[in-house]
């Protein structure tokens, strides 16, 4: 080897190692774009197989205090409810394959097979019961707002006249402040983690989404004091979790949720995941399992 | 697919793209020439800042770009533009850096599209033209640009119809266009497959003309030699 060889050796080295530090750094966007198809490939050989008996359960990874992916462990409550339902199913914990169910695919991944369950801030709605069975509720949410901690003059909805929200684009609170609430400026990015910069400093004045996922966001070490709900939740969001249309699964879920609120597990899965953000559930908390399957 | 063409304003957003695509169009052209003159000017540093110009606009994601105007230029830093207060203002706000982001993005794409026409003029007439006592600025007025332009129309058609199609990603930082009421839609509706083929059908009748035309044009106006 000479010495010129040794010396192109070492800068492709040295250049191979800044690369793979940057990935390593976490970009979680391209990561869990990749988990969710390999998941997606290993799901379809164990639906096959039905042998190694596993479970795939859709859920957010990018959402702290209900589903959020950090390295190879996962947190939040719909983590947490959705752990004891599967155990309920006869299902143990490492027999579950946890999948990246973003909001707008949702429908698609139960109709295609690719996930059995979903918990993921799943609200029950009329039309997409049109294309799944939803079982629960499990939890009741309901819109909220995020201020600044320093910030009084907010107290609900209607004293964001003139003032600027910012929430997700097409997203259901989103509209429905844009219809309910023609004064408030509505500023739409594509993840409600681009919105904190601006609310932090002071461009914005509030986010709105559903209150579990808000003080989420406010519990975040690097958000702490700063941040806080304001005023009582304006909607109801109803939590359900989704099964494929017509699935025997669903009846079965939902005799594992009462069961979870029965024994207390609920309460204490509250308690763990959305306690630390000073998260009170609201009115209706515990819910009464009351959908039907259809 | 009557009903949900109904119900929510599909021409409008459609309209909204067209304004981008417009206003974008015109912001690219004036930046992008201004690149070219300055990347077939005689003084170094000019032809150096442009070419660094495009090298690294081009190379960086749109997505990047007007995320980091509205994130971060006014998100964070606060810079508006349009007047705080004002009813619609972060609509318009967020219209203006959406124009803004497109212009700088595919102004990198219009200076190589000119650049190209540039090379069709022969290297004679610009020595011809230098000869006869024109200056820098007048050969370029005069002689190189008009047939620049004119050689340079198919290129520049293909960049009008990339940014017809990019108008979308405006979506992620507000701007009610299409994209973000195809993404309304499917959040409400359940048949998205077909709320998709809606909005594909929606900019290939946008784009087909433009190709239709910038082929013809580029027929009828190149320089003949």
């Amino acid at each position: 080897m000479t010495k010129r060889h040794v010396r192109l050796f070492a800068v492709a080295a040295s250049a191979a190692l800044v690369l793979s530090a940057c990935g390593g750094d976490g970009d979680t966007d391209a990561d869990a774009g990749d988990d969710g198809t390999t998941a997606a490939e290993d799901g379809g050989d164990a639906g096959e197989g039905g042998a190694d008996g596993s479970i795939r359960i859709g859920i957010k990874f990018d959402q702290p205090g209900l589903g959020l992916r950090d390295g190879d462990t996962y947190s939040g409550l719909d983590v947490e409810m959705a752990k004891g339902v599967a155990e309920k199913l006869g299902y143990s914990e490492d027999q579950i394959e946890w999948v990246e169910s973003p909001s707008p695919q949702r429908e698609t991944m139960l109709e295609t097979g690719q996930v059995d369950l979903i918990f993921a801030t799943y609200s029950i709605t009329d039309s997409r019961k049109e294309r799944v069975s939803f079982a629960g509720p499990y939890f009741i949410a309901g819109q909220g707002l995020l201020v600044r901690a320093d910030d009084d003059s907010i107290n609900g909805p209607e004293d964001m006249e003139g003032k600027i929200l910012c929430s997700v684009a097409g997203s259901t609170p989103a509209q429905r402040v844009a219809d309910e609430y023609p004064g408030v400026e509505l500023q739409e990015y594509n993840t409600y983690s681009e919105c904190l910069p601006a609310l932090l400093s002071g461009t914005i004045d509030a986010i709105t989404t559903d209150d579990t996922i808000l003080a989420g966001y406010a519990a975040q070490e690097q958000y702490a004091g700063q941040l806080k709900l304001a005023g009582e939740p304006f909607s109801e969001e109803r939590y359900g979790v989704g099964t494929a249309k017509g699935s025997e699964l669903c009846e079965q879920v939902n005799e594992a949720i009462t069961a979870l609120i029965d024994d207390g597990a609920w309460e204490q899965a509250v308690t763990d995941t959305l306690g630390p953000a000073d998260y009170t559930p609201g009115p209706g908390n515990p819910p009464e399992v009351n959908e039907d399957c259809a | 697919m009557i009903d949900i063409l109904s119900r929510y304003d599909v021409l409008g957003a459609f309209w909204m793209t067209v304004q981008l695509t417009l206003f974008s169009a015109i912001g690219s052209l004036i930046i992008g020439t201004i690149l070219v003159i300055m990347r077939v000017s005689p003084v170094a540093v000019l032809r150096n800042l442009g070419a660094f110009y495009v090298n690294v606009v081009r190379n960086t994601p749109l997505t990047l770009i007007l995320v980091f105007l509205s994130v971060a230029v006014f998100g964070v830093l606060g810079y508006a533009l349009a007047t705080r207060g004002e009813s619609g203002f972060i609509a318009t706000n967020a219209f203006r850096w959406a124009v803004i982001g497109l212009s700088v993005y595919h102004a990198a794409f219009v200076c190589e599209a000119l650049r190209s026409g540039v090379n069709t003029v022969p290297l004679g007439q610009a020595e011809a033209a230098r000869a006869i006592g024109l200056t820098f600025a007048q050969s370029l007025r005069e002689v190189i640009l008009p047939q620049a332009f004119r050689g340079a129309i198919a290129p520049l058609g293909s960049v009008l119809i990339a940014l017809t199609k990019n108008t979308t990603v405006a979506a992620i930082i507000g701007v009610s266009e299409a994209a973000a009421l195809m993404r309304a839609i499917m959040e409400n509706e359940t048949g998205s497959v077909v709320v998709f083929f809606i909005f594909a059908l929606g900019f290939v009748i946008l784009t087909l003309p433009i190709g239709v035309g910038f082929t013809s044009m580029s027929r009828r106006l190149a320089v003949k030699r």
